[in-house]
């Protein structure tokens, strides 16, 4: 690791003014994924501008019904809050399926969206790896991939986006709220991923320097009756191999309002807007449900070793729809 | 102060619960481990590890980094002291690996090449980063697979082949067949504490504070490959924190040696969890080809079990999976084979139960197969063969309560009530099913001495060099003691883990602690004998020493073995490929039980290093590079919490006779078989079988759309 | 280009309630301050990655991993390490039910594990949910602390001896105890 500068800010402008000026300079939040990324040399900042303290720890409800989340707001206490598991209860359980509890008491929304991949080529220096030294190749495609991308990936880069959290954001369409030096910014969530490409490097749409400061989410009454199923390795402390935000509103037997994103199978967290227009309107069943998998899925280019992926996601969708629908007929 | 010995005589300490005597510093904290002892003008080593699989080092750039701050030198092959690596130590020839810096051959990924020293752990890490090696790279080969050609037959620590009758014959002349490839992948033993050693001369000695399984063991070797008197080293490792076979001498003892020698100060050097997947040893993946044949009625006629392990270019071990058989079952015709295929890999080495552990896993799911095929209850089946003496030495069984445990496994896990075909139980969106397997572990012990104290307070001190790993053996070793001389526990010390007090068996083999109280109980003796004399204690004490090299080798040859008895409740979900462990249990016949707290917890540790390896745990290698994909605790996963459900280990009366104690062994055996019993649960869940560890969800996910056994 | 900054600081910890100062290189993460210069080593090193939960202490009261908390940035925190848990020669009812259940075999991730046991026992006491909380919308009441419900919660925390088992016994049992005594207090107020 190399000798860095360290700086503590209380202010957003003078958190940005810091970065503005010093393009090896990086924020710190939790540092549970950059630190780690320091330590082993994928990330070699010059100076980090410490954004802990600066007073974007709350989470508000806004007008119109939504809830607006700051971008300090630990893992923890995103997860924790009663206006959260009641109005978005599918995203205190995708924060609760990520990491540890310690973790989860360090990390914040404004890390958690811009984690990186946990692709063990990007994550070791001694190999090549697109995004990590662009033009160095993606080992993975030949090599360890049987936890990689089936949806949206490039013959550059085929990992996987991490974040739990992110996949629920998604499913509720989320709004991204950032500062520069030349002033705020917003981006929905659906566009602040940037496709992969033959730029893998390039991970989101925020303007150089920009500070997330916040997350908000739109009212959604559907969201209240929803659900994160997290497929992994062993049944704690691990990343996903497939994961699915998923919220249903039924009446009368037929579909009204669906959301639907999956995780640990794209570049970014996945929102499946196939599977929610062959769904709408249509009956709530399970070949229904299936169906609407397959139209996502569709899309779907596994490698050798992860074509499981499309079948455990389109069984996901299944089994977790079907259990949605279940409760929304009570 | 009383100067005498007791009045009244206490025993009954062994076989009773007893909480851990250092259990307070461990709550605490207060108990430090070899990286946290400290040093004035300490410095800190950092290795720098191959990024070639196969090649030359043509230079080592070590100029700009000498330079850097707080660098104090940087050892390589250009400038290391040498040392001597062809001797023969207390388990054979050591592994090159550990002999570092002696010449520009690099033998695979992770190979040391260098070792920067500085004044902090951050200098030294950042300057390690920074320097800059270049190679002559040369193709390699790392590919493992059941029909590589260069595989050959070796012996290792047990003969590579036995044969008996004739297998063809046999096989063609059987009622029901079985014949299956098991495979079991790259496992690493992962201790919590990395392995760490900080050397330092003092006073004309040698002294290396370490993290091992036995400091005279180290001791020796590293006299040995510095070519110094025995008595000059001195080796300590008073806390543990777990080592499962891989910690003897490695790298960094050795760099940390050579860099205290040439800066004349202490020296500490710490391997990274990363770097432990290069130099802390592995357990090879395996390849096992398994064919029983057997009458209608289960009796087996032909048993056949041949087993491939690799191991590196510079220095052999075998997985001996195939000796399994050799003590378990018979058969009219008995062969049993382990070949190894020489990569470009670091070298492996003993991890808990070696060859054991997957050599169950494929005999005893291929045992479960014949059973589904015979129609007959699996404990049924092992009934039916239950051999009078060895199978393959013809020589008698110290003494062999297998049987037992399965009956008292099966009336307490509720086996009676199973109905045996597959795929039929259901709870919501999981499929359930149980298992069941047998395991068998080597009991032995090792030559020892002993010193043991009487104090002139009235107390007793043992000075062994036992090395507690986490195996409770101080705590085992004052019960041993207490009721050796008759005394409580709290009148005795037992101080341990220092090469300073005399030769001893290493925590390993599941060996150690009955070697060590063999040792402890004969210098009690002898104790006792003095002070029957009635002639009082000086101030300094009364001191006597044993060894047990002699009464040890006077054991008349047996099959010596612990036994035991699987047995697993798995829950599958078809539709994501998820398998959780339910319950399980493990009966076992393990000889005398010294302290029943920490024995239990040893076994159950042991079941759930089962439920890791037969779900979660595989070391991948990129085939491009050589190297591991995702070297770390998040990419090698070892069971957490929420994968481990209550695990209940218990035992049936089985004192080994020819020990002074009844001793005789629990450190192994609670993973043989474990893996096999869970697998066996998972087809009882499912119908599939699966032969290829770890059973994980894309696995499960493939076999079901494939509809059959897993490929 | 902005000048270079300095790569040091000196700073103030707030360690189990004594103040320390002393001069940081800013790569020093706050478990290496605590091992390599302040000589309180109770805090374990396993992975140095966040992937094993070995270094485990409590910063303001919640537990968090040491090894990517920089020390610089723990200027101002509360912290407390396994050698602030006990009270004088006196236990802590966690650590006590380790001892007596031994909630532990080689003791080198037990520091962690108790310090998560802390965090655990007072996260649940707030009514937090888990991943494997059936309900976690507020009105549904905080889940009882079962033995699911604690093996999820300390999962964070890796033993590779295996002492999972009595280690979730031991929390229960502290948990027990702190939830009776909690109750006993109320009733006598």
């Amino acid at each position: 690791m190399r000798e860095f500068g360290y700086q503590r800010v209380l202010d957003v402008s003078g958190a940005v003014a810091l970065l503005d000026a010093d393009p090896d300079a990086r924020f710190l939040g939790g540092g549970t994924n950059l630190v780690d990324l320091m330590k082993t040399g994928v990330e070699r900042p010059a100076r980090l501008v410490d954004v802990r303290e600066l007073p974007l720890d709350r989470i508000e409800s806004t007008r119109d019904g939504g809830l607006r989340i700051g971008a300090t707001v630990t893992n923890s206490d995103l997860a924790a809050h009663p206006e959260v598991r009641r109005r978005y209860p599918a995203l205190t359980q995708a924060v609760l399926a990520g990491a540890s509890g310690q973790l989860r008491n360090m990390a914040t929304v404004g890390g958690n969206l811009l984690q990186r991949t946990r692709c063990g080529y990007f994550t070791d220096v001694t190999k090549p790896c697109n995004k990590r030294v662009p033009g160095s190749g993606c080992p993975a495609i030949e090599g360890e991939h049987h936890n990689h991308a089936i949806l949206g990936a490039s013959e550059h880069c085929v990992a996987t986006h991490p974040s739990d959290m992110g996949v629920a954001l998604t499913a509720f369409d989320a709004v991204v709220s950032y500062e520069t030096a030349d002033g705020p910014g917003e981006l929905p969530l659906a566009a602040f991923y940037l496709p992969v490409g033959d730029t893998p490097h390039l991970e989101t749409a925020l303007p150089p320097g920009a500070l997330i400061t916040g997350v908000t989410l739109p009212p959604a009454p559907t969201a209240a009756n929803s659900r994160y199923r997290k497929v992994r390795e062993r049944a704690s402390y691990a990343f996903a191999i497939g994961s699915i935000a998923a919220a249903l509103d039924v009446e009368d037997g037929l579909v009204r309002d669906v959301r639907l994103a999956f995780g640990a199978v794209a570049s970014r967290p996945w929102r499946a807007r196939e599977a929610e227009r062959a769904l709408a309107g249509g009956p709530a069943t399970a070949d229904a449900f299936a169906a609407a998998a397959n139209a996502e899925l569709a899309a779907a280019r596994p490698l050798p070793h992860n074509a499981y992926k499309v079948t455990l996601m389109r069984n996901l969708v299944v089994a977790v729809l079907t259990e949605l629908a279940e409760e929304a007929s009570r | 102060m009383t100067t005498t010995t007791q009045a009244t005589a206490v025993t009954g300490a062994v076989g009773t619960a007893h909480t851990r005597v250092e259990g307070r510093d461990k709550v605490t904290g207060a108990a430090r481990y070899a990286g946290e002892i400290p040093f004035d003008e300490l410095a800190h080593g950092w290795m720098v590890l191959s990024t070639v699989a196969r090649g030359r080092i043509r230079s080592v750039e070590t100029s700009a980094v000498l330079r850097m701050p707080g660098v104090l030198t940087v050892l390589h092959h250009g400038n290391a002291p040498r040392v001597d690596s062809d001797y023969v130590g207390m388990l054979g020839t050591p592994d090159p690996t550990a002999a570092v810096f002696q010449h520009e051959r690099v033998p695979h990924m992770g190979w040391p090449v260098a070792l920067v020293v500085a004044e902090t752990s951050e200098q030294a890490r950042e300057a390690a980063e920074a320097l800059v090696v270049h190679y002559e790279e040369e193709p390699h080969d790392v590919t493992f697979s059941a029909g590589h050609p260069d595989a050959y037959q070796v012996d290792g620590f047990m003969p590579a082949v036995t044969e008996k009758g004739d297998l063809e014959a046999e096989l063609a002349a059987s009622a029901l067949v079985v014949d299956a490839e098991y495979t079991t992948p790259e496992e690493h033993h992962n201790p919590m504490e990395p392995h760490a050693a900080t050397a330092l001369w003092d006073g004309g000695r040698l002294e290396v504070v370490d993290s091992n399984q036995g400091t005279a063991w180290v001791a020796s070797e590293i006299a040995n490959m510095f070519s110094l008197d025995p008595a000059s080293v001195r080796v300590r490792s008073e806390h543990v924190g777990g080592g499962f076979g891989s910690k003897g001498l490695r790298a960094h003892q050795v760099a940390a040696v050579m860099a205290a020698t040439g800066l004349r100060r202490p020296v500490r050097v710490v391997m990274t969890r990363r770097q432990m997947f290069s130099l802390a040893g592995y357990r090879s993946p395996t390849t096992q080809r398994i064919r029983l044949g057997a009458r209608a009625d289960g009796r087996l006629r032909a048993l056949d079990h041949s087993s491939l392990s690799l191991t590196s270019t510079v220095h052999e071990f075998v997985e001996p999976s195939a000796g399994v058989a050799r003590v378990m079952y018979d058969a009219d015709a008995h062969h049993t084979a382990n070949r190894v295929v020489r990569l470009d890999v670091p070298t492996p080495t003993w991890m808990r139960a070696p060859g054991e552990a997957p050599g169950s896993f494929a005999v005893e799911a291929a045992l479960d197969e014949l059973a589904e095929k015979c129609g007959i209850d699996p404990i049924e089946l092992r009934v039916r063969n239950e051999p009078e003496t060895g199978p393959v030495s013809g020589l008698p069984f110290s003494s062999r309560n297998l049987l037992a445990c399965f009956r008292e496994g099966a009336r307490r896990f509720g086996w009676a009530d199973r109905d045996p075909r597959p795929g039929l139980r259901r709870d919501g969106r999981w499929l359930l099913g149980t298992g069941t397997a047998a395991a068998s572990f080597g009991a032995g012990a090792g030559p020892s001495t002993a010193a043991m104290t009487a104090e002139a307070d009235g107390t007793f001190t043992v000075r062994i060099n036992a090395a507690d790993i986490g195996t409770g053996a101080r705590t085992a070793l004052t019960l041993v003691a207490a009721d050796a001389l008759e005394v409580a526990p709290d009148r005795v010390q037992v101080r341990i883990g220092d090469s300073d007090f005399g030769p001893a068996w290493i925590a390993g083999g599941s060996m150690g602690t009955r070697s060590w109280a063999w040792a402890v109980t004969a210098a009690a003796g002898e104790l006792r004998e003095r002070l029957a004399l009635n002639t009082g204690i000086p101030p300094e004490g009364i001191t006597v020493r044993s060894d047990t090299t002699a009464a040890i080798g006077a054991l008349a040859q047996k099959e010596r073995h612990s036994f035991g008895a699987q047995f697993a409740e798995v829950a599958v979900d078809p539709a994501t490929g998820e398998v959780r462990v339910r319950r399980m249990l493990g009966i076992f016949a393990a000889g005398r039980i010294v302290n029943p707290l920490t024995a239990r917890g040893q076994l159950v540790g042991g079941m759930i290093w089962g439920i890791s390896m037969a779900l979660h745990e595989e070391a991948v290698r990129d085939r491009a590079s050589g190297g591991h994909y995702g070297a770390d605790l998040a990419g090698y996963h070892v069971a957490a919490h929420a994968d481990v459900p209550l695990v209940e280990a218990d035992w049936v009366d089985d004192p080994d006779p020819d020990d002074p104690v009844g001793i005789k062994g629990i450190g192994e055996i609670g993973i043989v078989g474990a893996a096999a019993a869970i697998a066996n649960a998972v087809w009882h869940a499912t119908g599939v079988r699966h032969r290829h560890l770890p059973i994980r969800p894309d696995r499960v996910l493939s076999a079901n759309s494939a509809g059959g056994s897993s490929a | 280009m902005a000048p270079a900054p300095s790569t040091y600081s000196v700073i103030t910890l707030n360690i189990n309630g004594e103040k320390y100062s002393l001069p940081v290189d800013h790569r020093t993460t706050l478990l290496d301050a605590l091992r390599e210069h302040l000589d309180l080593t109770g805090t374990k090193k396993g992975c140095d990655q966040g992937q094993c939960g070995a270094c485990t202490l409590l910063i303001d009261g919640r537990r968090a991993v040491s090894c990517l908390q920089l020390a610089v940035a723990a200027e101002g925190r509360e912290i407390t390490t396994i050698e602030g848990v006990a009270e004088g020669e006196q236990l802590h009812p966690v650590q006590q039910a380790f001892l007596d259940l031994d909630g532990y075999q080689c003791g080198y991730c037990t520091p962690g594990q108790i310090c998560s046991a802390l965090g655990v026992i007072e996260e649940h006491a707030a009514g937090w949910p888990s991943a494997v909380t059936d309900d976690v919308r507020p009105e549904a009441g905080p889940p009882p602390l079962s033995a699911d419900e604690i093996r999820e919660r300390m999962s964070g925390n890796l033993c590779r001896c295996g002492a999972y088992v009595s280690i979730v016994q031991a929390v229960a049992q502290a948990a027990e105890a702190q939830t009776t005594e909690a109750e006993a207090e109320e009733a006598a107020a």
